[in-house]
């Protein structure tokens, strides 16, 4: 993976950049010791690493517009950064760049539960939202696996997901408004309280965009009441294509389950061995979760398991209250755990249509014999979000080359199927040269210019998400 | 001697066909079925006629051609007790026009209906879009999936954006299960004030309220009604009423409509604004905080409003020629229908502040550097 060579003019104009930001920020809000920044050299896709040349911690919307202000006028490149939790790659600094964390953004400004809505500044974590609005009986729905830790503001640059979205959407369909500081330093508001923003959708286009386009301080978030309750079945087939085929039944039947989650055989075997969830032996098991009152529910699980039924399970296994489905959920939920402990990993999320499900996972297991190294798959089956993990031995020469052609051909394998690159990590680095798979050069030109209008220069985020030779020319703007 | 301009109807159903009109032509009024459009621009009109049909019913989606009308892709999803959640309005008759609403229109406007309150606007259900810019570049965006967030999103750029990006060719939509049983709650004679709390409260339940609307009192003596719709499993739908009403026992007495026949009538007609069709009178649409609703509405007095989302969305009906806008706080208003002239005078779309407007027309000048469609129509 390559990043661009950093511009020795940068380098040497460190101590004038420093200066400037110092002028404008609290003493313990800008960082230069290379000791210091090296805290700030990966996100959670740890493989890649740099120390940029400065970071910056403001804690009001005017002092993030004046380093840009600052950053823009020198031409410095400006990686944003939530709460380094991106398994791509996205906060990945280059060694001449302004790295500007968001954590000390952390204030609730509203809660409206009347009309439904949260103002906070985005350094605030994503589960510190819903706990905000708890006592209230509400909740945050985008619910990624990060959301202890995950920062709203990264939740927008990478247009976040979860478990749940099958019922309550991703990030995009919970964002109201936001305000945005532009590469420039200039405060734009977008959207607001109410439910349309009105105009082109420039809200739709930020969100996702990976820190591209500028810099989302404040955000106006839709919040839902919590559901009364929520339960999980398991069941276990001795066949994916007949899990699949359940998959399909349960949606067409008209329910709309809050999560349909998959597993396969390597991982129902990892997790067994690693937290012993009490799972069958067996090729595929589903975790189906309804969420309402304990009436709705059990008759929901009922015409579930009915469903279920018609396909031969192996075994069903309805969760009778809080204990079994905590149990139920063990597995699934330690299944990164497991895979850790067998050896180091890489997560990948392409996404698939549904019903491609049997062809991809038997083409993985070619792929995964063919390359020698073990893949396991959770899923996110009700929306066709796949979790492969792949693991390898890091301490061994050539195994994470290794492991990243294959994750690169199932990538590919997702996207010939009719599916893509990414479904929630977002593309950052890591996808990043793969996007000439999924997009044509006009496909990718268009997204460009949106990036064009918002950071003329391209300071912002400027090595991910294009391929550097797509970007080249743009780059070199700067 | 005098120069009559004369405006083409142009119709096309290849890709590399409109992608070479516009190249060579313009300036173009992007059309769908003609039921929707609501800003002014003058030009050739250009339709995209291709309807080709791609569904999958077991993963809830659908690609299918921008020029495939509305009502038969709903038949379509219908065979398959599936449906667009979104609530795809009709405006047609409201504007008084005919034809039948495109796919293309319906994204193009991003059409939403009463259910947006609970599922998302239309925006929200499409998952994918292929379209010819003004330089007549084919591009895709998005797919046929549910979670995807490889690269930017232009899908949502491209939905609500009245066809002065491009040309929409074809577009991936989420659908929903059609729920078994649907039920109307239904409060008389509540004040407007009243009504947006029931329905703020009721939104504030965990009983999944999909449709939250207020209507006021009718000259025939029907009194003012507030409604509130539930759908879903029979047995949820039954125990929800019942949860419902107990929790706002204090208001008084709900009636509830089981009849689903009914209640379908009830919010089509809120859906397609059909209080208004044929009243003389403008035609306002405000997006508002539903809090703010009652007092704005107070200040405004026009001559009916229909709450809809709760009170989010207001349909307004003013004596012609009215600018509401004066009276707005926050939030906007759209000018749906009026005359050439009131549309003129004052603005179909609502105002952007100096950088919203900037980045706007930066997003149109990239897509369509010439001006070409629907020149002028959003600003």
């Amino acid at each position: 993976m390559d990043m661009p060579t950093p511009n020795p003019d940068l380098l040497a104009q460190k101590p004038k950049l420093v200066a400037q930001l110092r002028a404008v920020l609290p003493s313990d809000a800008v960082t230069d010791a290379p000791e210091e920044v090296r805290a700030y050299e990966c996100d959670a896709l740890t493989a890649y690493r740099c120390a940029p040349l400065v970071a910056v911690l403001p804690s009001t919307t005017e002092e993030v517009a004046a380093i840009l202000r600052i950053c823009h006028q020198m031409g410095v490149p400006v990686v944003p950064r939530g709460s380094g939790t991106s398994l791509a790659g996205g906060a990945l600094p280059t060694a001449d760049c302004v790295i500007l964390g968001v954590a000390r953004l952390r204030e609730v400004i509203e809660i409206n539960t009347s009309d439904r809505y949260i103002r906070v500044q985005t350094g605030m974590t994503n589960l510190s939202v819903t706990a905000a609005v708890e006592s209230d009986g509400f909740f945050y729905a985008p619910d990624p696996s990060s959301q202890l830790a995950c920062a709203i503001a990264g939740n927008i640059a990478m247009n976040s997901g979860g478990a749940h979205c099958l019922k309550y959407g991703v990030t995009t369909n919970n964002l109201l408004g936001v305000t945005l500081v532009l590469a420039d330093g200039e405060v734009v508001e977008i959207g607001g309280a109410h439910m349309d923003a009105g105009g082109l959708d420039l809200l739709g286009v930020i969100c996702g965009s990976e820190g591209q386009l500028g810099i989302v301080t404040e955000a106006t978030l839709r919040i839902l009441p919590k559901p009364e309750g929520a339960r999980p079945v398991l069941i276990g087939f001795d066949s994916n294509e007949v899990a699949g085929a359940c998959v399909a039944d349960i949606i067409k039947s008209g329910l709309i389950p809050v999560a349909i989650e998959f597993m396969d055989r390597p991982i129902i075997r990892a997790t067994e061995s690693f937290a012993g969830a009490g799972y069958p032996d067996c090729e595929a098991l589903l975790i189906v979760e309804v969420e309402g009152s304990p009436q709705e529910i059990a008759d929901q699980l009922a015409r579930i398991t009915t469903i279920a039924k018609r396909h031969n399970p192996v075994e069903i296994r309805e969760s009778q209250g809080p204990e079994e489905s905590a149990r139920i959920w063990l597995g699934r939920k330690s299944a990164f755990g497991a895979m850790g402990q067998m050896g180091d990993y890489i997560c990948l999320d392409g996404t698939i249509p549904v019903g491609a499900l049997p062809t991809v996972l038997k083409r993985i297991g070619e792929l995964s014999e063919a390359a020698g190294h073990m893949v396991g798959n959770v899923f996110h089956a009700g929306d066709g979000n796949m979790h492969p993990l792949i693991l390898f031995n890091a301490n061994e020469p050539g195994q994470l080359e290794s492991a990243e052609a294959l994750g690169a051909d199932i990538l590919k394998l997702c996207v010939d199927v009719g599916g893509c690159l990414t479904g929630e990590h977002g593309v950052g680095v890591e996808k990043r040269d793969l996007m000439t798979h999924q997009f044509s050069p006009a496909d990718l030109e268009a997204q460009m210019a949106v990036k064009d209008v918002f950071d003329p220069t391209w300071i912002l985020n400027p090595a991910k998400v294009f391929p550097l030779a797509v970007s080249a020319g743009r780059r070199g703007a700067q | 001697m005098s120069i009559m301009a004369t405006v083409k109807d142009i119709s096309c159903d290849s890709e590399a066909q409109l992608a070479d009109m516009i190249r060579t032509g313009g300036p173009f009024v992007v059309k769908g079925g003609g039921t929707s459009r609501i800003g002014l621009a003058e030009g050739d009109r250009l339709r995209w006629t291709c309807a080709q049909f791609d569904y999958d019913p077991g993963a809830l989606t659908l690609v299918v051609s921008a020029g495939m009308s509305v009502d038969a892709v709903s038949e379509r999803l219908a065979a398959e007790h599936q449906r667009l959640a979104f609530e795809p309005p009709d405006l047609g008759p409201l504007l008084g026009r005919d034809g039948a609403r495109s796919i293309g229109g319906m994204v193009a406007t991003n059409a939403s209906g009463p259910r947006r309150v609970a599922v998302g606007a239309c925006r929200d259900a499409c998952l994918g879009v292929r379209f010819v810019d003004g330089r007549g570049k084919i591009v895709k965006n998005g797919g046929r999936v549910m979670k995807n967030v490889t690269g930017l999103d232009l899908v949502k750029l491209m939905a609500g954006s009245q066809g002065t990006l491009g040309v929409l060719t074809e577009v991936s939509l989420k659908t929903q299960p059609i729920p078994e049983t649907t039920a109307t709650l239904i409060f008389e004679g509540q004040t407007e004030v009243e009504a947006v709390n029931t329905m703020s409260r009721a939104l504030g339940t965990p009983f999944d309220i999909t449709g939250a609307a207020h209507l006021r009192q009718v000259a025939d003596g029907t009194p003012a009604r507030t409604l509130l719709r539930l759908e879903g499993i029979e047995s949820a739908v039954r125990y929800r009423v019942e949860a419902l009403q107990q929790r706002l026992s204090d208001l008084g007495e709900a009636a509830v409509e089981w009849e689903a026949a009914q209640s379908e009538a009830t919010w089509r007609a809120i859906r397609d604004v059909t209080r208004f069709v044929g009243v003389p009178g403008d035609v306002w649409r405000l997006s508002v905080t539903p809090s703010e609703a009652p007092g704005l509405v107070a200040a405004i007095a026009p001559l009916d409003v229909i709450y809809d989302w709760g009170g989010g969305r207001l349909w307004l009906l003013m004596s012609a020629g009215t600018d509401v806008r004066a009276k707005m706080g926050k939030g906007h208003a759209t000018l749906v229908r009026a005359s050439d002239e009131t549309k003129r005078a004052l603005g179909v779309f609502p105002p952007e502040n100096r950088l919203v407007a900037q980045l706007s027309k930066g997003l149109r000048l990239k897509f369509d550097p010439e001006q070409k469609f629907n020149p002028g129509m959003m600003g």
